[in-house]
């Protein structure tokens, strides 16, 4: 099972990821527009994209576990899926931009008065270095930078999931959920991380 | 926006009170991004109060039915459409207390034969910042409280709404301490304004809006508008309201729609009336929902950015 999975991850290109992502987002606004996404179609289209991303990003999370666990290597799709994320919230945040509130003032007040908005302003701002350096020239550029600055994933994805948690009236299941699995994600790496210090100063 | 009561209905055309006099607000700052991308500011509803009614065009009666908040079944907005189905609404009685001269169960029937049934188009504003118009039927909650006989101790209103976790599947989750529970002063509670609504368009209450008996407040964030109601309580203390009790900070007694006081975590300037679809803007949102000159006078005396 492992092995066929393994076997299949390697045939498989990244391309169609890429392409296939559009899919969502194309069929969120569709909907919205012809009324296929309730009454209030443009809180849906913020949410849907935003948990989406929220959900690539969780996923982007679960390579390296699986590896080191479950030793199945889905490495190759680790840049994609971290990649198709930023671009997810990246619309998220265009939806509420120019769709949701679109009154300068309040999106600026907005900004610095809601802590639900600071935060998940917060973690896409951690999100933008990241996605610029996620190509294999900044890689070879970075060396061992590189490695530190993708670090900034974990708080971004923390951030994220706060974001969820906190926008919701009273203690909802749903988003505690988010919080929960990325809450476990970031904890099963604290052994990991105190072993890669040791190895990058070996190399 | 104007609410002068001169105009007859006949000069007021729904449709133009929607384009007419787009007002643009919004700050300088980024105005000039966003005008690049086409983006239209925030547009300021223009309305007037006739009698009960609001000349607004009410949304229609799928939107009203399918985008609810009611815990009860659920915190997802088509929750409740969904599941609500299951809830009995017959029998139904009421049960009236405390400072009332004749206290007991009052059933649905015997209270609807009794009151005068009205149809009211009024405004309603989410504490979430959306928006609708809803042409209710109901009876003024004031017929129902002299039905009881109001003692002169009394000085609140407590509701209580209908605990059956069996029916009501959102109950068996702690996402709110059950049962639900909303209350009013006394003068708020008498206020013409204020109804039990048992149905809309015409038609029975849908389970998902409160049937068979709701409070409607139409000047207060829509929480305050405790739906199937099956206990009041006449009191001399204020009640400790559900929301309230899980965050004062968020939610107060009073809760009176006031765009100068944000709730903490969003802004209450403005609104999304539903059913503009995708491009339509927010629109501005009213002190006392539109209804200021009905109830200010309530309030005199009170500093709403304290006691809000």
């Amino acid at each position: 099972m492992r092995d066929q999975i393994n076997r299949l991850a390697r045939k498989i290109p990244t391309w169609p990821l890429y392409i296939g992502s559009l899919i969502p987002p194309a069929w969120y606004f569709y909907a919205g527009v012809t009324g296929r996404m309730g009454v209030e179609p443009i809180k849906a289209m913020e949410h849907a994209i935003g948990i989406l991303g929220l959900q690539v990003l969780i996923a982007s999370l679960c390579v390296t576990p699986l590896r080191t666990y479950a030793r199945i290597n889905l490495f190759k799709f680790r840049r994609a899926l971290g990649l198709i994320a930023f671009f997810y919230i990246v619309l998220h945040l265009l939806v509420w931009l120019l769709l949701d509130v679109r009154i300068p003032s309040q999106i600026i007040a907005d900004l610095y008065k809601r802590p639900y908005i600071t935060i998940g302003m917060a973690g896409l701002l951690l999100l933008i270095p990241l996605a610029i350096t996620s190509n294999r020239y900044s890689i070879r550029k970075l060396g061992a930078n590189w490695r530190r600055l993708h670090w900034l994933v974990y708080p971004a994805v923390a951030l994220g999931g706060i974001h969820f948690v906190i926008l919701r009236k009273g203690w909802q299941l749903e988003p505690l959920l988010y919080l929960t699995v990325i809450g476990v994600l970031l904890l099963i790496r604290v052994p990991i991380a105190r072993v890669i210090p040791s190895r990058a100063r070996s190399t | 926006m104007s609410k002068t009561h001169s105009l007859p209905y006949s000069t007021v055309t729904p449709e133009q009170t929607y384009l007419n006099r787009r007002a643009l607000l919004g700050g300088i700052t980024g105005a000039g991004l966003l005008a690049a991308t086409g983006v239209r500011a925030q547009e300021v509803p223009e309305f007037q109060i006739k009698g009960f009614d609001t000349t607004e065009t009410p949304n229609s009666f799928k939107e009203i039915t399918t985008y609810n908040n009611f815990y009860e079944f659920g915190t997802g907005k088509e929750d409740p459409a969904r599941y609500a189905g299951a809830l009995t609404t017959d029998p139904w009685s009421v049960e009236i207390d405390g400072l009332v001269s004749r206290p007991g169960s009052y059933g649905l029937g015997d209270i609807m034969a009794k009151m005068d049934i009205d149809e009211r188009v009024y405004r309603f504003r989410c504490v979430e910042a959306w928006s609708m118009v809803i042409p209710w039927n109901g009876f003024e909650l004031r017929q129902l409280l002299e039905l009881a006989g109001v003692e002169p101790s009394a000085k609140y209103v407590r509701f209580e709404t209908l605990y059956r976790p069996e029916e009501m599947p959102g109950q068996k989750r702690a996402i709110l301490d059950w049962p639900y529970v909303e209350g009013l002063r006394l003068d708020e509670a008498m206020h013409p304004l204020t109804i039990m609504a048992t149905g809309l368009y015409g038609k029975t209450l849908p389970n998902q809006n409160g049937a068979p008996l709701r409070l409607v407040v139409p000047w207060k964030y829509g929480f305050k508008s405790i739906k199937s109601v099956v206990k009041i309580t006449l009191m001399e203390t204020q009640p400790v309201n559900t929301w309230k009790a899980i965050n004062h900070r968020e939610y107060g007694f009073f809760s009176n729609v006031n765009p100068e006081v944000d709730h903490p975590r969003w802004s209450q300037a403005s609104e999304r009336r539903i059913g503009g679809g995708v491009f339509a803007p927010r629109i501005a949102t009213v002190k006392f929902n539109g209804y200021e000159d009905q109830v200010a006078s309530l309030y005199k005396g009170m500093n709403l950015n304290k006691e809000y």
